[in-house]
């Protein structure tokens, strides 16, 4: 059976170039970078290149990343980090009620420590406005994180227009853009980011591994202690490969960026236009236009998310939901009941993320096999009147 | 994350309708929690149920225990029925996620509600005749239901 991949939000497939460049690394490049010696030093050069195509990516310098293991822990560091450190200046923080767990969880972790924290709503897109974000400001707000896109509906958060306030207003301001990285362009100079998470597996890297940008000027304490390694900013002997293949996995992914971006949007676009024209009550979660270039997420009335993931892999299409069952708890997607969702149209929520690899093909057969998974199931569901 | 058998079971579910003239119907569940289960049954004059079908809305696991429930009372006498655990259901399907037991649980309500919904059917006709007041339902349906 053919097999579709449209959970690129996930995950992504290794880029050959990536495993190619990380190869020698995990055989005979296997030096300690920090040892003065020979062996040490080739690979401690590896890793400095690595850092310059990270940070080329993103318009930061390269003593201005830290490598660590992927975005979780680039969230924790950054939140966890400021707050620890200017605990002194104030105790808010300002967040949204849409952003990653990573964040949300550290952020309550945080609360519980005794800061004060304010999730922002958001409106029926899953946006944030700018001026959300000034009314909350207060005297001791020491941090506003917002991701820059959302990893279940692509919404595309206003992130210089928070930059330019943060900076204005000298709060530091963190983004989660751990699905933006690779998808969009960036720049952290103009857009006024302090500090900015990453992952290198969803732009074609390998899994493991991530970075957080820090702003020069800007000390953070380290997550995890125990060695001088990334300038004792984060403990513990580099994930080498993983490094050097998410260098050069950022390298190719920002390699016309743009025109991979203007492709998987006409696919996008193909599909959010004619789903609604072959399943009727179905609804578009997310941004009709500030959304990610790849990101399709449309809940289903009447019907459970799961079965139409599991009917969907049946033939052959990998898919995801918000729904409860696929999250391990009873409760739907957080993000899409912050958009307002009911609980029974947020747990028929389907997302389908694709990559620059999707063909026209590909969302036609999706287009042909997911208006008679509805019907069918629709068929079974004592809600569906029709 | 599945058996073969509940995989079978939610591609090909046994008894997926809206039963004719069932004389027993309980619906358990919400949609808050994302499962809703329907189940209709049709118990003949000696007390056995001649059919039964299921309609409901949730996940794989809700849809397989679902009609995996309706395959195991159907033939039994309400008495059998009311008897069917969630775990036996489970063992049927050849077990379940940890986080999917609930789906049974909703299954074994189902029938139960079934059941208790014909009990009170049959209550309120014998009550309507003996009291010599007419039933709420027109003689003609009583009969038909029957």
């Amino acid at each position: 059976m053919k097999r579709i991949y449209l959970d690129n939000a996930a995950t992504t497939k290794l880029a050959p170039e990536a495993l190619e460049a990380m190869m020698p690394y995990m055989t005979e490049i296997y030096g300690n970078p920090s040892s003065p010696h020979y062996f040490g030093q080739q690979v401690a050069a590896a890793l400095d290149k690595a850092r310059q195509q990270v940070a080329g990516a993103i318009n930061a310098e390269p003593g201005e990343i830290i490598f660590m293991s992927g975005g979780t822990e680039a969230d924790n560091t950054a939140i966890r980090g400021i707050a620890e450190r200017y605990a002194k200046k104030g105790r808010h923080i300002i967040t949204t009620a849409v952003e990653h767990h990573a964040v949300l969880h550290t952020c309550k972790l945080l609360e519980r420590q005794g800061y004060e924290v304010t999730y922002l709503p958001v409106d029926e897109y899953g946006m944030v406005t700018v001026d959300q974000v000034r009314e909350a400001m207060r005297d001791d707000t020491i941090l506003v994180t917002v991701m820059f896109a959302n990893n279940e509906v692509g919404t595309i958060m206003p992130i210089p227009e928070i930059g330019a306030l943060c900076r204005e207003r000298k709060v530091f301001f963190h983004t989660d853009a751990v699905q933006a990285v690779g998808h969009l362009p960036i720049d952290v100079k103009a857009m006024n980011i302090d500090m900015l998470s990453m992952s290198g597996h969803k732009f074609h890297g390998p899994k493991g591994v991530g970075a957080l940008y820090v702003r020069k000027g800007i000390v953070l304490p380290p997550l995890i202690e125990g060695g001088a390694q990334e300038r004792n900013r984060r403990a513990g002997t580099e994930n080498v490969p993983g490094i050097v293949g998410m260098g050069r996995a950022i390298e190719l992914a920002c390699d016309g960026l743009l025109e991979k971006g203007e492709k998987m949007k006409l696919l996008r676009d193909k599909l959010i236009r004619e789903l609604p024209l072959r399943i009727p009550e179905i609804k578009l979660n997310g941004h009709p236009t500030m959304r990610l270039p790849n990101n399709v997420n449309y809940s289903i009335k009447y019907i459970e998310g799961e079965s139409i993931l599991l009917m969907l892999d049946l033939k052959g299409i990998a898919a995801s939901s918000g729904s409860a069952c696929t999250s391990g708890s009873l409760d739907p997607s957080h993000v899409l009941l912050a958009m307002g969702l009911t609980h029974e149209v947020a747990h028929g929520s389907v997302r389908m993320t694709l990559s620059d690899e999707t063909t026209e093909e590909d969302i036609d057969y999706v287009l042909e096999v997911l208006p008679r998974i509805a019907e069918r199931l629709r068929g079974m569901s004592p809600l569906y009147k029709g | 994350m599945y058996t073969e058998k509940v995989l079978d079971h939610f591609q090909h579910p046994r008894n997926q309708k809206e039963v004719e003239n069932y004389n027993g119907m309980g619906m358990v569940g919400n949609a808050k929690c994302g499962d809703i289960m329907q189940m209709f049954i049709r118990v003949n004059d000696d007390g056995i149920i001649e059919d039964v079908g299921f309609k409901t809305f949730g996940c794989g696991a809700a849809i397989a225990t679902s009609s995996m429930a309706t395959e195991m009372i159907k033939g039994k006498s309400v008495d059998e029925a009311l008897k069917l655990s969630n775990a036996a259901v489970v063992e049927a399907l050849e077990g379940l996620p940890p986080v999917k037991i609930h789906c049974s649980v909703l299954a074994e309500e189902a029938v139960k509600a079934a059941v208790d919904d014909y009990h009170k059917r049959m209550e309120e006709k014998a009550g309507g005749a003996e009291s010599g007041k007419p039933a709420d339902e027109p003689e003609v349906n009583g009969s038909a239901e029957a």
